[in-house]
């Protein structure tokens, strides 16, 4: 069974890739949707290609899959009314996928379910990086303005901390937003750190 | 209205016509009716179609000719789809690259102004043209397809021999230009606008002078749960048309244009979404705008209204260029897409002019005319076809005849 997984994340695209390989496929083909990828899709003539919901290309692709024959009459595998949480489950991942219909379903599904699997997995990935990032970020912006009270009051490093704390409690504001605000006002007076 | 807030999901692609969404949210209508609006942007119309189908939303912003083949069952799934209302007419505009356009009348006033002519002169260009000239449309079945192709034929060049129609996202049009993917391209604004900003492409026809009453989005539901809810669409269309009547406003433009160029809409500048609003399209790059009142309707002239006779003009369309077999049994269906019936229930109430009749004939209509109505005074504007084709939706076969 010959997959083209079609996306633009590198990332995204590999997780998927290795998955479906410790499964045991192994004629898969990664193809971004960008330029001519709809000629390189025809000459690869697959039996899968799965795509990512979110990708503007994706009428592109189906009007490919319209009037070119690289898929003999396709259908987008979550017509499978019969199965709505799969459908579900499809739409919420990001999956889509495009089948050559005669192709049986039970060769198909253990597919899909891998893809949904995959990209639910490469999103949690995606979303733990943001907030470390995010994390990271939040802690230089505190401690920095640590050290603008440290050395404009003469405070000592936990009082500078339990004095942004008390502020933010007091007006209902994060710690971060908080400092970023000390920071700015702070820079704006000149006496940056 | 009861009490109480229903919540709604309605799926829109980042266009200027989805306006009336937009609007009817953050200015507050849709809650004046105690309706909570989730606007889901959606960047493909296959997302925005499975999103309906599929349960994930109760409305999307969709192209009419969509609607009807998704009921026709020629695009995936089939299901029944309703459209009660819609969110504009006319908004397309067909830009091509500069140096195509040196074959077209270089005066680019005359040339929108022509269309006759300019598709002649579209035909001779592709003559010269190294190749065949590659034009993206934004779906199979859109509006702006239909246009290009009906505009197209009227000068003899067939649209599956002689061009290659691509399709391509409005989002990435002006990419794919900038990369020579594509020669031109047809879209809703403010796409066309953005290639010709770019330097990439100048304005070649304008949807409003090829047919001056061009249906383009409408607001659709699954025809089962619009059934089962009649309250929430009524609600729904009543917000949506104090909604459209400040849209048209011609003094809450600029705010439209700013709303609308926000990241979480169209994410565009305001400046060029404003050029589609007020009608003041700068057809060449660095050039003094063309005026062009009627680029873009949204309330005036019963706009919203779904007339019949439009959705079946639309399916002559898929039937000319063998999408489709013309049956009755697919004309019922493809006519009973467009819910005038609901739009009719939803306003009997108000004080909205609401035609009396379903249908009419199309294009027939040269010049303001007034029409009679359930109430108030209603004025059609002009609806003619450039060519002056005449579709009488009674009489299909005979229309599809002079093709």
């Amino acid at each position: 069974m010959r997959i083209v997984i079609i996306d633009d994340s590198g990332l995204r695209a590999t997780v998927l890739e290795e998955g479906l390989r410790e499964a045991g496929y192994d004629d898969i083909h990664i193809i971004p949707p960008r330029g001519g990828f709809v000629a390189r899709l025809e000459r690869m003539a697959p039996d899968v290609v799965l795509m990512d919901l979110g990708s503007p290309s994706r009428d592109t692709l189906e009007e490919m899959l319209t009037v070119s024959r690289a898929l003999a009459t396709p259908i987008a595998m979550f017509v499978d009314q019969s199965d709505d949480s799969m459908i579900g489950a499809a739409i919420d991942a990001g999956v889509s996928a495009y089948v050559v219909d005669g192709l049986r379903k039970e060769r198909v599904k253990p597919v899909l379910e891998l893809a949904v699997r995959r990209f639910n997995a490469f999103a949690r990935l995606q979303t733990e990086l943001d907030e470390a990032r995010t994390a990271l970020s939040d802690r230089k912006i505190v401690d920095r303005a640590k050290s603008i009270l440290m050395s404009q009051r003469g405070i000592s490093e936990p009082d500078a901390y339990a004095l942004l704390r008390s502020s933010a409690m007091n007006q209902g504001k994060k710690i971060v937003d908080v400092a970023q605000a000390l920071i700015t006002a702070s820079d704006l007076l000149g006496g940056g750190v | 209205m009861s009490t109480g807030t229903t919540s709604l999901r309605i799926a829109y692609l980042p266009l200027t016509d989805s306006a009336v969404l937009a609007v009817a949210r953050e200015k507050g209508f849709a809650e004046e009716e105690g309706l909570s609006l989730d606007l889901v942007r959606t960047v493909s119309w296959a997302t925005l179609r499975d999103r309906l189908l599929f349960g994930q939303v109760q409305a999307a912003h969709m192209l009419a000719p969509l609607a009807i083949a998704v009921t026709l069952g020629l695009s995936q799934h089939p299901a029944p789809l309703a459209a009660p209302y819609k969110l504009n007419v006319n908004g397309n505009m067909l830009v091509m690259a500069r140096e195509f356009a040196l074959a077209l009348d270089p005066d680019v006033t005359a040339r929108l102004n022509d269309p006759l002519g300019t598709a002649h002169d579209f035909a001779t260009a592709i003559g010269l043209w190294k190749r065949k000239p590659v034009i993206g449309v934004v779906h199979r079945f859109s509006s702006h397809a239909i246009m290009l192709r009906y505009w197209l034929a009227s000068a003899g060049v067939d649209p599956d021999r002689d061009v290659l129609l691509r399709v391509v996202p409005p989002s990435l049009t002006v990419e794919a230009m900038r990369g020579g993917e594509i020669d031109g391209f047809i879209a809703g604004e403010p796409w066309g606008s953005a290639a010709v900003e770019a330097g990439l492409a100048e304005a070649v026809a304008i949807g409003e002078r090829i047919w001056r009453r061009g249906v383009e989005k409408v607001l659709a539901f699954r025809t089962p749960w619009l059934e089962e809810n009649p309250q929430t669409v009524d609600a729904l269309i009543r917000a949506l048309v104090r909604s459209a009547a400040w849209c048209d406003d011609p003094g809450n433009h600029e705010a439209l244009a700013h709303l609308l160029s926000q990241p979480h809409f169209v994410d565009q500048p305001a400046d060029l979404i404003l050029r589609g609003l007020s009608g003041r399209i700068v057809a060449r790059a660095d050039m003094p705008p063309v005026d062009m009142p009627d680029f873009m309707l949204f309330s005036r002239e019963a706009t919203p209204f779904p007339w019949r006779s439009q959705a079946l003009w639309l399916y002559s369309q898929l039937v000319r260029w063998k999408m489709v077999d013309h049956t009755p049994e697919n004309a019922a269906k493809a006519g009973s897409v467009f819910r005038p019936d609901i739009f009719r229930r939803a306003l009997a109430e108000s004080n909205v002019p609401i035609p009396g009749a379903s249908m009419k004939v199309e294009g027939a209509v040269a010049s303001p005319l007034a029409v009679g109505s359930k109430r108030g005074e209603l004025t059609l504007g002009p609806d003619r076809f450039f060519d002056g084709r005449i579709f009488d939706p009674e009489r299909i076969e005979d229309f599809l005849a002079t093709f």
